[in-house]
């Protein structure tokens, strides 16, 4: 690949030198003059009432400089923060602990190994209560309150939400002739980015300005918050946000080790760094899905889908702190309507806490959609399954037409664009639908069992528009802002945070289409407060569809001004020039123009302007999206299933997906093959358990499996193109749209091998010994300790 | 940051002085090999060795060799040594059937053979192998050199008969005409062994002349099943005779559930892991 379009296309991106070289930045990376090193006390207990904290044998190791308890962050008010769900969280237990791994004391030192140390100094004592383990015993009457420290708690309910038409569903429901149910279970999974939690906070005693280095996907939203937690006014504080090694919603919130390290910074008047370990990220911080749903689908003897209900137990930990927009309690979970043309739907979700780490919404789910495409796709399958009809002729026979849209969902999400037969067509052309489905009956013969799975999904990304949404109140927009200097050289500034998803390379080639220049010419500054225009973020797939969309709108306002300027140095009125790309030129006279490195230059020389523009031809934008967009694809997953032992090899994934407008076709092929994995993953092997006391059973790499490229086959890929209408691009968003579709696949191709053992259903993920369970009919219960 | 408490370290020149370093350091000082079990031991504090003695130098631990009739694995051979000997796989394919699946390429760069069986972790898959193939391991101490039979060497859990302040130099597998096979279940390429299963079986005029049978973290006293190879000894190799010797392989082991599975589950792993072995060893039959 070479680095030669002007525009859209495949280059080697940008950021990807330094990485490969080892020369990226990370929190950890960072080294200020003077810092000291934190570690976090954890509790070792579920669910216990602290009724002492002895910290003096800490306080004396010579190289120890402060211990932060919840009674001295109590003193300065922040022994509570609030969460982004509008509930409290512990910055520091100062009461009970209330999940294992919860953050009890936090020790300062002069290096990271004194600090680390210190930790089994200090003196806990705890007076253990019984946990709430199983979300579904949470909201038994005599279940143990979790959540006393709320005014009036008696119960573990944190809040019933719904969505749909209920009596117009029970009415189909009613009248239908073909109803299937099934329990599913997505289990508890975490975003597991490789690099870890990590913040360094220097709070300068003299001009009272706070700096944050964190890892983080929001840091405009983390300085709001830090400054409504800590009171530190917010022009005094900086969030510096550097490379950042993975996030997957998992760097949104702001965790408790962030406020004691600004409080310690305060008290010591020195950088304090911390950096979570492996445990600690597993353990503490905020996990994904948890989500116990019960679905229903309708249909008629022919197989046209009529309805849908669904019930969901929602568990959301110790505290409420989920990262979603503050009117979706449930974030996307209503467009469990998938990709299909119904008449009703209804779904009903009830939240409650559970003794076990807070968080959700994390890891690349689009905020719920993972959770309700994969319920859809297997009610799906399941009907296909009742109806004996081939799961590919069910869904053409029932997904939406070109025609309907924009279609309005029974749920009320309007759908932008899409045609979703001609994806899915494709799809089983790429994979070879009708020949795999011989080679599974030859092999049946045989004795052998090859599954087949597919699974169409539709997303919704790019939150906002802000009016709906907003992340404590803060509107989801984002902004961009575009400086050209006087040798044409441009910087683009933008407020959303790469994670690994290439935004270097990306936005600098929305401002290259735009402004016909090589993206070399353009270079992008992302993750500093102090640098960039507002914005909330990047997670949700939202970078190309909002702030793309900005960076997009601002290069447009420069080449308006660029217009204006350029007829002033060919002496023309702007209606008779016309753009081609890089340039502006006299209408029928295609010599007569200036490059956009003329016009720069023009822009900053002595050079007599015209009215609109005062000098340079730098211009910002917000963006605030009319809309979501509702990026879709179709995907089919081949397995072999070894029954005498369980075992599930992924033999073939086949993946059309549908963005939008590809910018850089290599980068969304390459978020495409990370959410593949990630679906593999989830479907096979990731898990976080608890054990009947509230152990976390997934504490490490070795409990929690990633996988590794030695689990994927070889993605094949495929795509159709149908552009957003309300995007100025016309882009869609990638970056979450593979680890929403992909596990029901992978889930429904392990059933279809399964079908000679009259399998149904099994939770994930499906371990060797869940799928053997599964054919023994007697499946494992994924979220509880095996015994 | 997961950081180990602070320690001693020294490192050894020779194994005459990685004794005496033992010595000197007395019952807290530990060995340190390729260090992969060891030190994330260490990092999560579940170890605690005031001293560690580094073997990593002692370039005589280090090789494969054909000696007296058997085949010498040092003990610091690592685990892509033993993976890439074309002798080792030459006698005994089971040895590279289990190094195949023994983590992945980084660990099996640095974790050596003998720091696999003193670890003694029960879902170590090496531990099985070395069982059902009879090796001897060679120990060496202060006062000198003791063999033990690779079957008695393990006491339980994370425990073998090694004292305070002896060395595992290397391991000895007697050259005999055999046949052999290593299957493993895991959950992931990688990851620890959900169950796996060792066959090693000396043919001899169309029967069983002796059988080794090995099993890995299914709860088998010592790594092996033995009352299946009592079952085997002497008769044909025949399927019938396979599918009997698994089904009490699996009666007769201990496996503990955990999140790698449930009792059931492991136990009826341990059955079909033995049958396959044992078919795959007499496939190699050419
Ligand atoms: C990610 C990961 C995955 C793994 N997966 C597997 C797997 O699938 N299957 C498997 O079998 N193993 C697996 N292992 C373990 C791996 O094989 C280790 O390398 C091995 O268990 C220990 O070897 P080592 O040389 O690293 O020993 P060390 O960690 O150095 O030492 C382990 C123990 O043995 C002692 N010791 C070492 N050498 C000697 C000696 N010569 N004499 C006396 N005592 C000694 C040490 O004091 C220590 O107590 C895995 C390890 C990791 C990190």
């Amino acid at each position: 690949m070479t680095n030669t379009p002007t525009g859209f296309g495949r280059m080697t991106r940008k950021e990807d030198a330094r990485f490969v070289r080892g020369r990226g930045t990370y929190v950890d990376d960072v080294r200020l003059p003077g810092t000291l090193h934190a570690a976090v006390l954890r509790s070792p207990l579920a669910h216990a009432r602290i009724t002492a904290i002895d910290t003096r044998a800490a306080e004396a190791h010579p190289k120890v400089r402060v211990v932060i308890t919840g009674a001295v962050l109590a003193d300065r008010g922040l022994a509570w923060m609030p969460t982004l769900s509008g509930d409290v969280q512990a910055v520091l237990a100062t009461d009970k602990v209330r999940f294992q791994g919860q953050e009890v004391a936090f020790v300062i030192a002069d290096d990271p190994y004194s600090a680390r140390d210190a930790l089994a100094l200090v003196d806990v004592d705890y007076d253990p209560l019984p946990p709430v383990v199983d979300a579904r015993t949470a909201l038994d009457p005599d279940a143990p309150v979790i959540r006393d420290d709320r005014e009036g708690r008696r119960d573990n309910h944190i809040f019933d939400w719904e969505a749909g038409d209920a009596a117009a569903t029970d009415r189909v429901f009613a009248g239908a002739a073909v109803v299937v149910a099934q329990d599913v279970l997505y289990p508890r999974v975490h975003p597991a980015p490789l690099e870890t939690c990590a913040v360094i906070a220097d709070h300068d005693v003299v001009t009272g300005k706070l700096t944050v280095w964190a890892t983080t996907q929001a840091p405009h939203a983390h300085r709001t918050l830090l400054a409504t937690i800590t009171g530190i006014p917010e022009h005094r504080i900086r969030v510096v946000s550097p490379d950042v090694g993975g996030g997957f919603g998992n760097k949104v919130p702001i965790y408790p080790a962030y406020v004691c390290a600004v409080a310690g910074s305060m008290l010591t008047g020195r950088p304090v760094k911390w950096t979570e370990d492996r445990s600690e990220n597993l353990m503490a911080t905020t996990f994904a899905r948890d989500y116990h749903m019960h679905g229903e689908i309708a249909s008629t003897v022919d197989g046209k889908i009529l309805a849908l209900r669904v019930r969901v137990l929602a568990d959301h930990g110790a505290f409420n702190g989920t990262a979603q927009p503050s009117k979706y309690p449930a974030g996307f979970f209503h467009i469990v309507t998938g990709s299909y043309d119904l008449e009703a739907a209804h779904c009903s979700v009830t939240g409650v806490y559970t003794n076990k780490a807070p968080g959700g919404v994390a890891y690349a789910c689009s905020f719920r959609v993972a959770e309700a495409s994969f319920l859809v796709e297997r009610l799906v399958d399941l009907l296909a399954l009742e109806l004996d009809v081939d799961p590919a002729e069910l869904r053409m026979r029932n997904l939406l037409r070109p025609e309907q849209f924009p279609y309005t969902c029974s749920t009320g999400w309007e759908y932008d664009s899409g045609d979703y037969p001609r994806a899915l067509a494709l799809l089983l052309e790429t994979a070879g639908y009708r020949e795999l489905r011989a080679e599974q009956a030859r092999r049946r013969e045989l004795g052998e069992h090859l599954g087949i799975g597919l699974s169409f999904f539709t997303e919704a990304v790019g939150a906002g528009p802000r009016k709906h949404m907003d992340i404590v109140g803060l509107g989801m927009a984002d902004g961009a802002e575009l400086r050209v200097h006087p040798t044409g050289k441009a910087v683009l500034r933008i407020s959303v945070q790469s994670q690994g998803q290439g935004h270097e390379t990306t936005f600098a080639q929305i401002v290259a289409h735009e402004l016909g220049i090589g993206p070399d010419d353009v270079d992008v500054v992302h993750g500093d407060t102090d640098a960039t225009p507002f914005g909330l973020g990047t997670y949700g797939s939202r970078s190309t569809p909002v702030s793309g969309a900005a960076a997009s709108m601002a290069a447009r306002k420069v080449r308006e001004r660029a217009r204006i300027v350029a007829s002033a140095m060919l002496e023309v009125s702007p209606d008779d020039l016309e753009w081609s790309p890089g340039r502006w030129s006299v209408r029928g006279d295609p010599t007569a123009g200036k490059s956009i490195t003329e016009i720069a230059a023009a822009a900053h020389s002595d050079l007599d302007l015209p009215d609109g523009v005062e000098g340079q031809l730098d211009a910002s934008c917000v963006y605030n999206p009319p809309n979501l967009t509702f990026p879709f694809g179709a995907y089919l997953c081949v397995v072999e299933v070894d029954p005498g032992t369980g075992q599930v090899v992924v033999r073939r994934f086949v993946a059309v997906d549908d963005c939008g407008v590809r910018i850089n076709p290599s980068i969304v092929e390459g978020q495409v093959h990370g959410g593949l994995a990630d679906g593999i993953g989830v479907a096979l092997m990731e898990l976080i358990a608890f054990d009947p006391d509230g152990n976390h059973l997934g504490g490490s790499f070795m409990d929690y499996l990633l996988p590794t490229a030695v689990d994927c086959p070889s993605w094949e890929l495929a795509e159709t193109v149908t552009p957003s209408p309300h995007h100025p691009l016309g882009a869609k968003g990638i970056g979450e749209c593979a680890t929403v579709g992909s596990p029901a696949a992978v889930v429904n191709a392990v059933m279809d091998a399964l079908r000679p053992f009259g399998v149904r259903h099994a939770d994930m993920p499906l371990t060797p010994a869940a799928v053997w369970r599964a054919i023994q009919g007697r499946p494992l219960r994924g979220d509880l300790a095996i015994d | 940051m997961q950081v180990p408490a602070s320690f001693q370290y020294r490192k050894a020149t020779s194994v005459a002085h990685a004794l005496s370093l033992l010595a000197e350091y007395g019952p807290e000082a530990r060995v340190v090999a390729g260090g992969h079990s060891l030190l994330p031991m260490m990092k999560l504090r579940l170890a605690h060795p005031e001293a560690l003695v580094d073997i990593n130098d002692l370039a005589e631990l280090a090789e494969i060799r054909v000696e007296g009739g058997a085949l010498v694995i040092g003990a610091l051979v690592r685990h892509a040594e033993l993976l890439s000997s074309a002798v080792a796989g030459r006698h005994f394919p089971i040895l590279h059937d289990a190094e195949r699946v023994i983590a992945d390429p980084i660990v099996r760069n640095r974790g050596t053979v003998g720091g696999s069986l003193c670890q003694a972790d029960p879902s170590e898959d090496l531990s099985a192998v070395f069982a059902a193939l009879r090796a001897e391991l060679v120990v060496r101490g202060l006062d000198g050199e003791r063999v033990v039979a690779a079957r008695d060497f393990f006491v339980g859990p994370y425990e073998t008969v090694l004292a305070d302040g002896e060395l595992l130099v290397a391991i000895r597998v007697p050259i005999r005409p055999s046949v052999s096979a290593y299957v493993k279940v895991d959950r992931r390429a990688g990851d620890w062994a959900v169950g796996a299963a060792a066959a090693v079986l000396e043919l001899a005029g169309g029967v069983v002349a002796e059988v080794g049978i090995g099993l890995t973290a299914l709860g088998a006293r010592k790594f092996v099943a033995a009352e299946a190879e009592d079952h085997l000894r002497a008769g044909p190799p025949s399927g019938e005779r396979f599918a009997e010797a698994a089904r009490i392989a699996a009666a007769h082991c201990a496996p503990t559930a955990d999140q790698r599975g449930p009792v059931d589950y492991k136990r009826h792993l341990a059955g079909e892991l033995v049958a396959r072995a044992l078919r795959g060893a007499v496939g190699r039959a050419a």
